[in-house]
């Protein structure tokens, strides 16, 4: 991520990084340490705890020609901006009559399993993807964390992405190269024949480690990696589940009102004939985060939890 | 609890007009009971005693609930329930003085049916292979069938099927029961799905029997030709000028067949039938059509069709000419989305430039798929068999 704000700092100065702590702090996730020495306090603004105003002045600020990147410490304080998020940014190009659009990316993380308690640890990107007037995005791979946000600077119209804070400390390998990627488009991560597993974000790696494991039992799982909940790949999710004829969609929100509701709604919209098992989901327990270790495993989706739930749409039981 | 009208799903017994012990006749009013529709009297079409009373004033109980028992002539005529299913107990509601009660006849209820758990996909699956789904054992979540269990069941009864089936008659035995089994669910899904139209014609076979009389004078016995192989070779030539008789319906909307490819419906000797297919039968001449004929006819009841041959039709034709059948309105084999039937050639007076004559004629029948084509089509259809009929040197 930082490689990507550096390089989105570098090649268009209309950039700017937004946010609480990203200056003298370096970003409470580190993501933008250094980059205040290197581009100075113009470009590295650090702002007042107060989420709906450096939101709204990002808004501003993208009405005004910038290209601000406002980053926003979790999910659950960017409730603080749903008004500015939501009411403004989302609409001001329809209300405008196509006069002001809104080319601004919020960042913001995403997820729990980093005992951070109920206060930073849901996955509310479910919401926003209910929103028209915005794009949601949810990098999980290297590539794509590397790769979206210049994608979505040059889009014209606001874009959010929801970075899950476990993925910030996985390591890999990133071709010297890596650039800008499309966001159009879900990704086949794994192909198999007998059920599509669904999902993003903090659940893309558990969910293909749960694909090797029923791969051992002889069960041929594809992983089909969304990328982006709003717009919705819907062609991507209907071609994987018309070749397997079955589905599970792991997602670390929470189950009612949810994005993996939608999912499983556009597949009975378009895929109904296709289908030799109800449409199944792994998702968070229903309660506000807890903080203690063991609970909060036990809240969100894991591998054990997602093998059972492919096992039981596959085989008929667990 | 009776059914007191089709919506009708509960009814609450208001009051009952018998007791224990009561005798009652056929016609008595046995119970009032409340309904969305107001307080009506149920009647009893039973003579005998009343035994016992299992649904207590207030309570709601879904239609077909066992309400109480009778006997006849001391004899209990209905076993009771385990229980009956009580929906809700509420305080019996008086009947209202001005609500006058109707007395209507009761409807006997019909239990309602268990509900087959079948995928989608499974259900899409067998409805194309035929196969019954209440006789399938289900092996996905909570016992519902799978595309696999139908894929597995159609396996199993295939050497038994009719039209799909290369083991059909075999000398190793004939189930003769499955093949009526998948026969039974072919014709019913043929005419749950399609909406059949049914035309016919009389066509005048002088110049073709003539034709046929002369050419196997000139012949060996053994390769004498049959007037079968002249329809046949017709109906595939009338084909061409129409392809929306030839090919399937399926996954809601009409693919043509490559060819023109004639299913022969041919009745086994120990019952059942089985349709194998001519191939190309508009390529063909008149000698191959009668060879193909006698060979399928001869394999058919020796049981060594091939398996290409009783999936191939893009057609049907049944001639129950021999079995003295005047027309046949025939049930379409889906997915095919046609039907041609003859019947019998008997000699009628016919009139022509004001003359009556008599005339070998043969009643020609199309049962077709109104989803794919219409009436005026299936007219010039019948219209173009009989012209070829009238130019039989040239099939």
């Amino acid at each position: 991520m930082r490689a990507a704000i550096r390089d989105a700092l570098l090649r268009d100065e209309r950039v700017f990084l937004m946010g609480e702590d990203v200056g003298r702090y370096g970003g409470c996730f580190a993501v933008s340490k250094g980059l205040l020495d290197e581009f100075g306090p113009e470009r590295i603004r650090d702002t007042p705890l107060s989420e709906s105003a450096f939101v709204g002045a990002g808004i501003g600020a993208a009405m005004g020609g910038a290209r601000p990147i406002v980053e926003i410490m979790t999910v659950n304080f960017s409730l603080l901006a749903l008004d500015q998020i939501v009411n403004n940014a989302a609409t001001i190009l329809h209300m405008s009559g196509g006069q002001f659009n809104i080319p601004l990316v919020i960042r913001m993380t995403t997820g729990a399993g980093r005992q951070l308690a109920a206060q930073h640890s849901h996955s509310l990107e479910g919401w926003y993807a209910h929103i028209p007037g915005i794009k949601v995005l949810t990098p999980a791979t290297l590539e794509d964390a590397r790769g979206m946000l210049w994608t979505a600077l040059e889009d014209p119209d606001p874009v959010l992405i929801f970075e899950n804070g476990l993925l910030y400390n996985m390591e890999g390998e990133l071709a010297a190269d890596a650039g800008a990627v499309e966001i159009s488009k879900a990704a086949i991560r794994r192909a198999g024949q007998q059920i599509s597993l669904i999902t993003y974000g903090g659940t893309l790696f558990k969910t293909l480690q749960a694909a090797e494991d029923l791969a051992r039992e002889g069960i041929d799982a594809e992983v089909v990696d969304l990328r982006t909940l709003r717009p919705l790949d819907t062609a991507t999710i209907i071609d994987s589940v018309s070749r397997t004829h079955r589905a599970l969609i792991v997602d670390e929100g929470w189950k009612s009102g949810s994005i993996s509701a939608e999912i499983m709604a556009r597949i009975m919209e378009n895929a109904f004939y296709e289908l030799d098992a109800p449409v199944a989901r792994v998702c968070s327990v229903e309660v506000p985060m807890p903080y203690p270790k063991h609970l909060e495993d036990a809240a969100i989706p894991q591998v054990p939890g997602i093998v059972a739930a492919a096992r039981r749409v596959v085989i008929g039981h667990e | 609890m009776p059914s007191l009208g089709a919506d009708m799903q509960f009814g609450t017994v208001v009051d009952w007009r018998v007791k224990p012990g009561d005798t009652v006749k056929r016609g008595d009013v046995v119970a009032l009971v409340e309904t969305e529709k107001g307080v009506i009297e149920v009647e009893i079409f039973e003579t005998g005693v009343i035994e016992s009373l299992v649904v207590q004033p207030g309570q709601k109980v879904p239609v077909g609930a066992t309400l109480a028992i009778l006997s006849a002539d001391g004899k209990k005529i209905e076993a009771p329930p385990a229980k009956p299913a009580v929906i809700s107990t509420v305080p019996a509601a008086p009947v209202k003085e001005t609500a006058a009660p109707v007395t209507i006849p009761i409807v006997p209820a019909v239990e309602p049916s268990v509900r087959l758990r079948v995928s989608p996909l499974a259900r899409k699956r067998a409805q194309e292979l035929g196969v019954d789904l209440p006789s399938i054992p289900g092996t996905g979540a909570d016992g519902s069938i799978t595309i696999a269990d139908v894929e597995r069941s159609a396996e199993r009864v295939k050497p038994a099927a009719p039209a799909v089936s290369p083991a059909v008659g075999a000398a190793k035995g004939l189930d003769l029961s499955a093949m009526r089994r998948v026969i039974a669910a072919a014709m019913a899904r043929s005419k749950r799905e399609i909406p059949h139209y049914y035309l016919s014609t009389t066509i005048d076979m002088r110049r073709a029997l003539d034709w046929l009389a002369a050419e196997n004078t000139k012949r060996p016995v053994t390769q004498r030709l049959l007037y079968s192989a002249l329809l046949i070779r017709a109906v595939a030539l009338a084909l061409r000028t129409t392809p929306e008789l030839n090919g399937f319906w399926i996954d809601n909307g009409f693919k043509p067949a490559d060819g023109i490819h004639i299913g022969v419906a041919i009745s086994l000797r120990q019952g059942g039938l089985i349709n194998p297919a001519i191939h190309d039968v508009d390529k063909k001449n008149l000698d191959e059509v009668m060879g193909n004929i006698l060979d399928l006819v001869n394999r058919a009841r020796t049981g060594h069709l091939r398996s290409s041959e009783l999936s191939d039709g893009t057609i049907t034709v049944t001639n129950l000419g021999e079995q003295g059948v005047e027309s046949v309105f025939g049930v379409i084999y889906p997915p095919q989305v046609a039907l041609v039937g003859f019947g019998k050639i008997t000699e009628r007076p016919v009139a022509a430039n004001g003359m009556v004559g008599a005339r070998p004629m043969i009643e020609a029948t199309l049962a077709a798929d109104h989803r794919v084509s219409d009436g005026h089509r299936g007219g010039r259809f019948l219209v173009a068999i009989d012209r070829l009929l009238q130019e039989p040197e040239k099939l």
